[in-house]
């Protein structure tokens, strides 16, 4: 202390240079600090955040297409949709991939996602499904008229099994289980020929989905069963072609003899245009716009749920505005945050007299104040709503009086149910006790010497009050102000009971898909938007006004 | 491979009916006096009959369909028989959340022999749908204030002069679109049609402008027979069950306008994925609880008809109030002169785009 | 007692009498609509209000035997309708007009202000009292048709006739029987009661703690920690219920199978930590605020004088804070209590709450039962506030210190 001159750095008292020493106690201070936070913390986090995260990721997700119909998918990519409507390639493709699909039964599903973008699709998947087993069993009669060994199942187990097809398998393993999350166990119990993949290609991808459908999904003994009826449709595809007959004609693996039969009677043989048979079961399987659907919403991820949700659409010509009369989002994003501004303002300017007058009465008198300011929360929300609903309707309590009084004719009733006046008293009434106690709270903290001081040094009743009392308040009006808001966006029930058509938020349409439409994309697109606009505004507080802005003296 | 194991599950049942340790078994419903109404006549007299067995009533089905989609993605389905509408048995059947019913060889034949299937006819609307009854919404009018011309036609809704006063319609599209088309012209037989079409729908909507700020949109069935109570409304569309109990059994002075009532269908359906032992006892409670007497016996407590023709000769009077139900049935020839049934699979299609429309529509 | 300043009492011509005859000719005007005219009305009743201010004024009588002369004045008048209604409204005008005329004429209006105030100032104050004393009315307001409506004997919330003239056959009490003898309401009363305790005990102690981490200087990420500890408030209650179903589920299948606890109490457990989780951000908020004006000085001077944390904490910030963690508190104690959503999807049949319940009545049959259930729960919170305060007042008189 008594030494002025020094060299080198500043010692604390302990020996220790201060700039280590400070910054030691600021880590501890930073620990401490963490420390009596991260239980909390942790607690959100792992029972909170991390689930509502992976919900709000629906709003992105979009693998079902792409699981339930993977190779149609990867095939339209590459071509427009009008050149789709006529490719019989990829309507054979689609004919496996929909009847796996079907199978496991989640065809429809696919179908119920994609009517959310266009009406009319699930019951296109819902009827297609059940034709296709019908398609199937043509052609199973034929080949049992060729030879009645092959509808037996020996004769397919024979024909199919074998070595070298490892990788068809392992394709075909791949797309059962993007379908149905099932793990599949090492030993299938059994393993498809490559001389049989190569003699037959469309047989063996579908035998080979119905084989590792039976082992994995079923647990059954692949050697035993009869393949679906779909195989049937494949096999008659591979026959169809030239090039296969005569590759059966020079085969002499097992199963030979049933297929050079049907290859004698092929004459007789349906029509294996699968084009054909997609557009008898439904004509928007060859219009140009079911395959443009497929080509939009293929892709893993997409950005459809978020478009929709700003009134906005995805089409194969690009991101395009919604028509007119289907426009609803971005009406009730505003309409729900115009309104909740409202309220937070009616909620200041009634709580803010009120919690003065608690805060600065004698504890028995705001004690007593005060049980009135709480007795509103033990009646529930609905019960409170309901209140409001008799209070106010036209034939109402209030109406009632005013007419008794004389100041309202009986004719011209005030109405203020059923529209955002409705709404507005209902949910300040809801709303002001959240207003009240943190501005009380925080008033409370105010010593009332200040007031006084400033009045001694001259100033008028408001300016004391202004510039003195005020700001110390801002704090309590910024916490009560924050609970209001938000929980006012929040609130569907109220504003739904008294609000009629102005009272349509967008918390209503949240919970409407997802209760009902089952549209959970589109409800996670919203309430991402909802939440990050809820935090923008709250980061924009904090930047203009802080949470804690109260500079007095340090 | 669902027929197989609901084989098997029925031979189960049958070899396992004679179990003697306690089970509970969870059945999920709405809550209220049509609960009420099941449990007097399903689980009452099934667990007087089975004591080993406790039935839990669960009141979610406000939310049955999103939970159950839920349950299903958990991997976790506690819940054994859920009672959905018709239109959220189609959804649930289509997300392979409701198990494929097989219901002749499920459910019981009608006491002359005739197969479910046909003794439920058209009511099966989705092959997961085990049905139960049928309700209809339809129109309550203030017999007070409708003047000496109590209204007998639909269109009475978008009859402003004859009729003043405020009207009630449900905040949903269902059965609102139908009756503007029907009111504004469009025979009964192409409304579908033409609703199938955008400037079908535009067609719809405008007719609903032509009353806008008339309406008061309801989201729940009972406030309806609340704002008639309060004389809030001259008249409003409900269920006609919650009509019925506000006439006969509140003696509120109301009517009734059975004139294009939207028949629709409520019943149950199994989740999917429930283990051989617990689908065993809900297979053997679902053969009784839906059986021809059950069937009539919930009547008696509820208006809402039973959906079995083999049922409806055999309804009988109320409970309490010891009038015969049948008169105020929607299924009664008296009260089905011009009947809606809802178009299933249409509005599968069409729900979420209509519903579109339809809310923007009202938030303008 | 002696006093040094004369009793002060205003001009009666220039201001008592005017604003008498005002509020007089208003009660008037009411009176007179019951017989179509209300502007004769308006006039007799000023005309009667200012004679009643003279004889307030002039006579020599105190304050009882004005006002009790005044009421039975207009009770009488009120007789002359012939109705017990007439006779009613005559004693609530006369009682609510001598107040209002004694309480300007005798200078009352100046007894709560300092000394010092002009008449402006005053005129201020006693309009801040109007004024809370109406948003206290507003706050109030809807009980008072809620507390009404349950005695009703029909199944409807509408004022019947019979309610209206008084009459014994329009109510009952059904609804309250309802309510307190069937299983139906009291085993989600009982649900309730256990779930939004512990929630809020767990909320307020982890929430507080955090709290106060968040207010001291330098915490690294406080925004996007404040962030993330407010957002179980903002993420729609739908999204959050369905999202933490998927947490909870497997969550409690795994403690059932591996700790082997029964499946109610684990399913009690799973909707209290989902409750727990949505009280959370009110405690945040309302603590912190209070925090803001906390004086860190007060805990140097604790550490000063020897204690540790956990002693300053609990002998020197939480009475100063407590406010804000009995607000926090109280909010999350509602949210819990009021909570339907969450509940439907976390919790099953069991643990079905008393809000669960009520939300399933107006949907499936208005009933007033929920009415019932209201005015119990007000009632009993009533008595559990009053019971408080008295305990309070008598601590503080048993200490010897002065009212606070």
């Amino acid at each position: 202390m008594s030494e002025t001159t020094q060299s080198g750095p500043m010692l604390s008292a302990d020996g220790v240079p201060l700039k280590t020493s400070l910054a030691r106690a600021l880590r501890r201070q930073k620990i401490r600090a963490l420390l009596l936070i991260s239980p909390l913390l942790a607690f959100v986090v792992i029972t909170f955040i991390i689930p509502i995260a992976s919900m709000l990721f629906r709003s992105v997700e979009n693998q079902i297409v792409s699981n339930t119909l993977p190779q149609t998918v990867a095939m339209i990519a590459d071509v427009s949709a009008d050149e789709a409507t006529t490719d019989e390639m990829l309507f054979r493709v689609l004919y496996l991939d929909m009847y796996r699909a079907v199978e496991a039964k989640a065809h429809t599903r696919l179908g119920s996602r994609l009517n959310y973008e266009k009406s009319g699709i699930s019951s296109l998947f819902r009827t297609s499904g059940r034709k296709l087993e019908d398609m199937g069993e043509d052609f199973e009669d034929f080949f049992k008229d060729a030879d009645s060994g092959m509808v037996k199942g020996p004769f397919w187990h024979e024909l199919m099994q074998g070595d070298g097809g490892e990788d068809l398998l392992d394709e075909r393993l791949g797309l059962l289980t993007d379908l149905t999350s099932l793990e599949a166990s090492d030993d299938l119990g059994f393993t498809l020929s490559g001389e049989a993949a190569a003699l037959l290609p469309w047989a063996s991808r579908a035998y080979a989905d119905w084989a590792l459908f039976t082992a994995v999904v079923d647990e059954d003994d692949v050697s035993k069963k009869k393949p679906w009826a779909g195989v049937y449709a494949a096999l008659a595809l591979d026959l169809a072609d030239p090039a296969t007959q005569s590759a059966v004609a020079a085969y002499g693996g097992s199963g030979a003899a049933e297929l050079q039969a049907a290859v004698a009677n092929i004459a007789d043989m349906p029509a294996t245009g699968f084009r054909a048979y997609f557009e008898d079961i439904d004509d928007k399987w060859v219009s140009g716009e079911t395959w443009a659907l497929l080509k939009v919403f293929g892709s893993q991820y997409t950005s459809g749920y978020f478009l929709n949700a700003v009134d906005m659409k995805l089409t194969p010509d690009g991101i395009e505005q919604r028509p007119d009369n289907e426009r609803l989002y971005l009406k009730l994003f505003n309409r729900t945050l115009i309104m909740s501004m409202v309220i937070t303002v009616s909620c200041i300017l009634l709580g803010y007299p009120v919690a003065w007058l608690l805060a600065n009465l004698p504890m028995r008198s705001a004690n007593v104040l005060m049980i009135l300011v709480l007795l509103p929360f033990w009646t529930s929300l609905l019960v409170r709503t309901s209140a409001w609903k008799v209070l106010l309707q036209q034939q109402g309590v209030i109406n009632d009086i005013l007419v008794w009084l004389g100041f309202v004719a009986d004719d011209s009733r005030l109405i203020m149910m059923n529209n955002s006046t409705g709404t507005i008293i209902a949910m300040t009434h809801i709303l002001l006790p959240f207003m009240i106690l943190p501005l009380y709270s925080v008033m409370k903290t105010i010593p009332p010497t200040y007031l006084r001081a400033a009045k001694s040094l001259g100033a008028t009743n408001w300016t004391a009050f202004w510039r003195v009392y005020f700001p110390q308040s801002v704090p309590g009006i910024g916490a009560g102000s924050i609970l209001v808001f938000i929980l006012a966006i929040g609130y569907y029930i109220t504003p739904e009971i008294v609000g009629g058509t102005d009272g349509v938020f967008i918390s209503n349409r949240i919970a409407y898909h997802i209760s009902s439409s089952l549209n959970w994309g589109l409800a996670a697109a919203l309430g991402t938007i909802l939440l990050a606009v809820v935090m923008l505004l709250y980061w924009l507080y904090d930047r203009i006004v802080g949470i804690d802005n109260v500079k007095l003296g340090g | 491979m669902n027929l197989t194991k609901a084989l098997l599950a029925t031979s189960a049942l049958v070899i396992t009916s004679g179990s003697a340790f306690a089970e509970s078994m969870t059945l999920v419903s709405w809550g209220g006096a049509y609960q009420a109404s099941q449990t007097k006549a399903y689980s009452d007299p099934y667990t007087a009959a089975n004591p080993d067995i406790t039935i839990i009533w669960d009141e979610s089905s406000a939310e049955a369909v999103a939970k159950l989609r839920a349950m299903n993605e958990a991997g976790n389905i506690t819940w054994d028989l859920v009672d959905v509408e018709g239109a959220d048995s189609i959804r649930l059947c289509d997300e392979g959340l409701a198990m494929e019913i097989d219901h002749d060889s499920m459910l019981a034949a009608a006491p002359d022999g005739t197969s479910a299937s046909d003794d439920f006819g058209d009511s099966i609307v989705s092959d997961c749908f085990i049905p139960q009854i049928v309700f209809s919404t339809t129109v309550g009018y203030r017999l007070d204030m409708v003047g000496d011309t109590p209204p007998t036609s639909i269109c009475a809704l978008f009859d402003t002069d004859t009729y003043p006063g405020k009207r009630a319609l449900n905040k949903r599209p269902l059965a609102n679109v139908e009756w503007a088309l029907l009111c504004d012209g469009v025979p009964k037989d192409e409304i579908y049609d033409v609703l199938a079409t955008s400037e079908g729908q535009d067609r719809a909507l405008a007719k609903l402008d032509t009353i806008k700020d008339d309406v008061i949109w309801w989201s729940a069935a009972a406030e309806t027979p609340q704002l008639l109570a309060d004389g809030e409304i001259v008249m409003g569309s409900t269920y006609n069950g919650r009509l019925f109990a506000a006439i006969a059994e509140q003696n509120q002075p109301i009517g009734m306008l059975w004139d294009a009532q939207m028949l629709d269908f409520d019943g149950w359906i199994v989740p999917a994925g429930l283990p051989e032992d617990r689908l065993a006892r809900v297979m053997d409670f679902l053969n009784f609880a839906t059986d021809t007497q059950r069937l009539a016996d919930q009547a008696a407590y509820i208006s809402y008809g039973p959906a079995r023709a083999s049922s409806a000769p055999l309804v009988g009077n109320h409970a309490d109030l010891g009038i015969p139900m049948a008169p105020h049935m929607p299924t009664d020839p008296a009260n089905a002169t011009n009947v809606f049934v809802t178009q299933y699979e249409f509005w599968a299609d069409y729900r979420d785009d209509i519903d579109a429309k339809f809310q923007a529509w009202l938030a303008n | 007692m002696a006093s040094t300043t004369a009793e002060f009492r205003p001009p009666f011509a220039t201001f008592t009498a005017p604003l008498s005859a005002l509020l007089a000719a208003m009660f008037g005007f009411v009176v007179g609509n019951a017989y179509g005219e209300p502007w004769i009305g308006f006039l007799i009743g000023g005309i009667l209000g200012a004679i009643i201010a003279f004889a307030i004024d002039k006579l020599p009588f105190g304050r009882t035997q004005s006002r009790l002369g005044t009421i039975v004045i207009l009770g009488l008048a009120g007789l002359t309708t012939g109705s017990a209604g007439g006779v009613v409204s005559g004693v609530l005008i006369g009682a609510v007009l001598s107040w209002f005329i004694y309480w300007l004429d005798r200078g009352e209006y100046r007894k709560n202000v300092p000394v010092y105030y002009t008449a402006g100032q005053t005129l201020w104050h006693n309009a801040f009292m109007l004024i809370c004393g109406l948003i206290f009315f507003f706050l109030i307001a809807p009980l008072m048709p809620v507390m009404w409506l349950s005695f009703n004997a029909q199944d409807f919330f509408t004022f019947t006739p019979e309610m209206l003239n008084f009459e014994a056959a329009g109510y009952s009490l059904k609804h309250y029987r309802n309510f307190l003898t069937t299983e139906e309401w009291m085993i989600p009363l009982k649900n309730s009661l256990i779930i939004a305790p512990i929630a809020t005990v767990i909320s307020v102690s982890l929430g507080t703690l955090a709290a106060i981490g968040l207010s001291q200087s330098h915490v690294p990420a406080r925004r996007a920690i404040m962030a993330i500890l407010i957002s179980p408030m903002i993420v729609p209650l739908i999204i959050s219920a369905t999202g933490m179903f998927f947490f909870y589920a497997p969550l409690g299948n795994w403690i059932e199978l591996n700790l082997g606890l029964s499946q109610t109490f684990v399913g009690y457990v799973k909707v209290i930590l989902a409750h727990a989780v949505l009280g959370v951000p009110f405690v945040i908020i309302t603590v912190t605020a209070t925090l803001v004006g906390f004086d860190n000085s007060l805990t140097r001077a604790a550490a000063n004088m020897g204690a540790n944390p956990v002693t300053t904490f609990f002998r020197v910030q939480m009475p100063l804070i407590l406010p804000g963690v009995i607000s926090g508190g109280l909010f999350a104690f509602i949210t819990s209590f009021d909570e339907v959503v969450v509940v439907l999807f976390v919790g099953s049949a069991r643990q079905q709450t008393l809000p669960w319940q009520m939300f399933t009545g107006l949907r499936e049959q208005i009933s007033p039962t929920i009415l019932a259930a209201a005015t119990i729960l007000v009632v009993i919170s009533i008595m559990l506030l009053t019971t408080v305060e008295l305990l309070r007042r008598r601590s503080e008189r048993l200490r010897g210190l002065s009212p606070g």
